[in-house]
């Protein structure tokens, strides 16, 4: 009973934060920089926030994940980091040999004033940055946002360094795929595929983060979108945005600088986003939605009647970032479940908005809150107030539903301690298919488990 | 060996090949993609472990989330340890100041979960911006009545093992608070166990077999009170070596207790450290004990050990941990196996474990100080290992490259820790090494 602590009365919190849910920027620039190829992520900070970054993201993954850091020192912080990142440029580009180095900063780098981009200028002048080898950067203070602004400020800050607008106008939709699994990542290129339409995916993981085994250690796997596609994203006829925050910034950066519209739309999770991810893709790509899509649709649709006697009125706790669960609590919605607690440690006024629309007055009980002390204690308070019969959410949750004996799945970020996300989507239609049989799994071993004798049943 | 920075040419010797000895406690170089971490993260994975103490960390959420529950300390008692706590500073914070925050939010948890103890831990960010948080502790141990004790840990500050010196000094604080305690004839604080798997407990029951008290462990399963009375036990064994030696050290000059190095992974070192307690005690009965348990152990655990041995005999190893004296254990224990090490490194290992690991190993192992992956992958092609020994950013570049793997670092799972650890660790090397899944690789 390690939750022992939390207790029941829910009390206004101002100064402190109990079991996050959240974490700081440079993890996420460094998940984004992943999905560029031949990319090296840096740390411009102390040791330990790129050990930790890259512990977690191995932890999640289970795969090599490299990442360099400027091994701040006492002298660093008080004369400045220029002199260890331009060292850590020469030597990064003398030994390491990336296409690209992506460099974000830190609290410290940033508190103590380093101006990356004048840093990086004078690495040019200096002669470090080779013909042809590129540095791109990004603010990511770790006392702003969350990891998903972090992730959203490397996004921006690559269309900012490489997407140009020669008026060649090619037949191309950029899609940014916002933060999801390298399985969602491929399921996105598999429906744009299907329908035809030639795209860019930005940050794509896919083939970096989820290698086969060769017997061979490759530093920079075969996947990541490549600078040639990144450069020609500014030429793109227009770019499907997902999840407002972590794709927004680049999109309107795309816009700005290029001029390639953008619509905004959600991560495709659940059945009506990702309707109105096919939509945005067919406008975008000037197709119509083939046969095997809506195909596809009509089998989630199938899926959800049958079993929509075991999902009803199922009371759900989630929490995650905002993209992610905005579209997954309406597919709650949406299959007659009620989603009645909601955090997320990311800030942003829209999130309450939005989810207010989502809830709207299906489910008038339900509590969300997001930004400070939107964590897992006032989850478990909420949850001790009233229980509910499922949690979804990444791994942190495991002690709520250990405590309380409630069935959990996991999704989200991180996951440290089950397979699988980066293997199968929850994107699409397909994907909807498998969170439905995530959670019926759960909730079905739970009524196996405690069903009496003569309750039992075989067909369920 | 182009693939590898040239300022690192003198932390890599080859064993026979070099005379020189190997450069170390150097700062790693800015572009590296070191293994080592820093400050804060060695003063939170010492002081972690004390269960009934409250750990707040006083900077961004950041250094809060990653340290949340990741290393197995298992207590068997209290939770609290487990739980992540922080101030959680904001834009806002950094410009003016995060003091009243941390007062706040420790007077909260301090009426909240009534804790014997709370350490705050100062994270970069803190340092830079200059909160006086030895002032707010001062504040609130005066007004909450328990100790609040300031670890100066701002992780530019050094490296991981600058803050391993940082907690001993937080723990010298609890150390010698209380007088009232009179331990047994033969006692002693076990230090630098962490409790990880359970394998503190493994020890105890040794020690209890041998008639000897344990005062204290620090941290692993540790409790405030205990620390307390630290100072009252007769002698000091101390384990992993880097992270606790400060510690022992002080305890001797002021306490006048002296201390002794051991390690409880592998037969040998297993052995010597219980032999040594009972030679420091000067009790016959207490080594015939000692002699006693080593028989029986070894007695079942090398039949046991032989078809393990027998599938192990002649195949490679390379180690890479974060502790040097942990590498040392590891070669004589591979070698009990039939084992060779081939290459063995630390993130933190110093001029004289470096030696000892030298005089150790036979001709040609690679002996390295904080390496990278590419050096790491390199060196494991180069002299065709087996078996890699790491932590968690190693094993998936172990596993890409075919070879078995064993964490012997915090996120391991089994105990390693005395003959039973022993047993466990022959296991675990022969499941991973002999595994049938290596034959599929193209």
């Amino acid at each position: 009973m390690i939750l022992r602590h939390t207790t029941k009365e829910v009390k206004e919190r101002s100064a402190l934060t109990v079991n996050p849910a959240k974490t700081c920027q440079p993890i996420g620039a460094m998940y984004a920089a992943l999905g560029v190829h031949g990319c090296l992520p840096h740390s411009h900070g102390s040791q330990g926030c790129c050990s930790y970054h890259r512990s977690t993201l191995t932890r999640h993954y289970k795969e090599p994940v490299m990442a360099s850091t400027s091994s701040f020192t006492e002298g660093s912080s008080v004369f400045g980091g220029q002199a260890n990142l331009l060292q850590a440029i020469d030597n990064i580009f003398g030994i390491y040999d990336p296409d690209i180095i992506a460099v974000h900063s830190t609290c410290l780098s940033e508190t103590i004033g380093d101006d990356l981009g004048q840093i990086v200028g004078k690495a040019k002048d200096d002669g470090k940055i080779p013909e042809g080898k590129h540095v791109v950067q990004a603010s990511t203070p770790s006392y702003v946002g969350s990891h998903v602004t972090g992730y959203a400020n490397m996004v921006e800050a690559f269309i900012k360094y490489f997407s140009f607008n020669t008026n060649e106008k090619i037949r191309q939709v950029n899609l940014l795929s916002g933060w999801v699994e390298p399985s969602d990542m491929r399921e996105i290129k598999r429906i744009t595929e299907m329908m035809n339409i030639k795209s860019v995916l930005f940050p794509d993981t896919s083939d970096v983060l989820d290698t086969p085994m060769t017997g061979k250690y490759q530093m920079y796997p075969k996947g990541g979108t490549t600078v040639d596609e990144i450069v020609s994203m500014g030429n793109s006829m227009k770019t499907v945005a997902m999840g407002e925050w972590c794709s927004k910034k680049a999109a309107i950066m795309l816009d700005n600088k290029c001029k390639v519209p953008f619509s905004l739309t959600d991560i495709p999770i659940g059945l009506s986003a990702t309707d109105r991810f096919v939509q945005a893709l067919s406008t975008a790509g000037k197709v119509s939605i083939p046969d095997s899509i809506s195909e596809e649709r009509g089998r989630l649709v199938d899926v959800i009647t049958d079993m929509h006697q075991y999902l009803y009125g199922k009371r759900v706790a989630l929490w995650g970032d905002p993209d992610t669960l905005l579209p997954l609590v309406e597919f709650l919605v949406d299959i007659d479940m009620k989603p009645v607690y909601i955090v997320s440690g990311t800030p942003g006024k829209a999130f309450e908005k939005r989810m207010a629309e989502v809830l709207g007055e299906k489910v008038p009980e339900a509590k969300f809150k997001n930004g400070p002390q939107a964590d897992m204690f006032l989850m478990h308070q909420w949850i001790k107030e009233e229980p509910v019969d499922l949690l979804i959410g990444n791994t942190y949750g495991k002690y709520i539903s250990r405590d309380e004996g409630i069935p959990f799945v996991r999704m989200g970020f991180p996951i440290l301690d089950r397979i699988g996300h980066s293997y199968f989507p929850t994107v699409g239609y397909s994907g909807a298919i498998r969170i439905l049989e995530k959670m019926l799994g759960v909730l079905m071993d739970r009524q196996d488990a405690t069903a009496p004798e003569e309750s039992f049943e075989l067909v369920m | 060996m182009n693939q590898f920075l040239k300022d690192r040419e003198t932390q890599i010797v080859t064993k026979g090949k070099h005379s020189a000895e190997i450069a170390c406690e150097k700062k790693s170089l800015a572009g590296s993609v070191s293994q080592r971490a820093c400050v804060f993260c060695g003063s939170r994975v010492v002081l972690y472990p004390i269960a009934d103490a409250l750990h707040v960390i006083h900077g961004p959420v950041g250094c809060a989330s990653y340290t949340w529950d990741i290393r197995g300390a298992l207590s068997s008692g209290p939770q609290l340890h487990r739980l992540s706590f922080t101030t959680d500073l904001k834009e806002r914070d950094v410009v003016f100041g995060g003091e009243k925050k941390l007062y706040h939010a420790l007077c909260e948890l301090i009426d909240k979960h009534q804790p014997k103890a709370a350490f705050v831990f100062s994270t970069c960010i803190i340092g830079v911006i200059g909160d006086d948080v030895e002032a707010v502790c001062r504040q609130v141990t005066r007004e909450k009545g328990i100790d609040v004790i300031p670890v100066m840990s701002e992780g530019f500050n050094g490296t991981k093992k600058d803050g391993y010196k940082i907690a001993c000094g937080a723990l010298s604080k609890l150390v010698g608070t209380d007088d009232s305690y009179k331990p047994s004839k033969y006692s002693i604080n076990i230090l630098g166990d962490f409790n990880l798997a359970g394998e503190l407990w493994i020890l105890a029951e040794y020690y209890k077999k041998l008639g000897v008290e344990l005062v204290s462990c620090m941290t692993g399963d540790g409790r405030v009170e205990q620390i307390r009375r630290a100072h009252k036990a007769t002698l000091n064994v101390v384990q992993c070596s880097g992270s606790m030696v400060h510690l022992a050290k002080e305890m001797k000059e002021k306490y006048g207790i002296p201390f002794m190095k051991v390690s409880y992974f592998g037969i040998e070192d297993m052995s010597d450290a219980l032999y040594e307690v009972a030679r420091f005690f000067k009790d016959e009965e207490m080594m015939q004990n000692a002699r006693e348990l080593v028989r029986e152990e070894i007695s079942q655990l090398l039949p046991a050990l032989q078809p393990y041995r027998q599938k192990l005999e002649g195949k490679k190893a390379a180690i890479y941990v974060g502790g040097a004296f942990k590498a040392i254990s590891l070669v004589k224990a591979l070698r009990l196996l039939g084992m060779k090490t081939v290459v063995v490194g630390s993130q933190t290992g110093n001029a004289d474990d470096y030696k000892l690991l030298k005089e150790l190993c036979d001709d040609g192992t690679i002996i390295v100080d904080d390496s990278n992956p590419n050096e790491l992958s390199e060196f494991v092609k180069l002299t065709g290992a087996n078996l890699f020994i790491g932590g968690v950013k190693e094993r998936p570049i172990a596993h890409k490259l075919g070879l078995g793997f064993c964490d012997h670092n915090h996120e391991r799972k089994e105990a390693l820790a005395g003959y039973v650890g022993m047993m466990n660790f022959a296991k675990e090397v022969y499941a991973s090494v002999t595994s049938p899944v290596w034959k599929f690789i193209k």
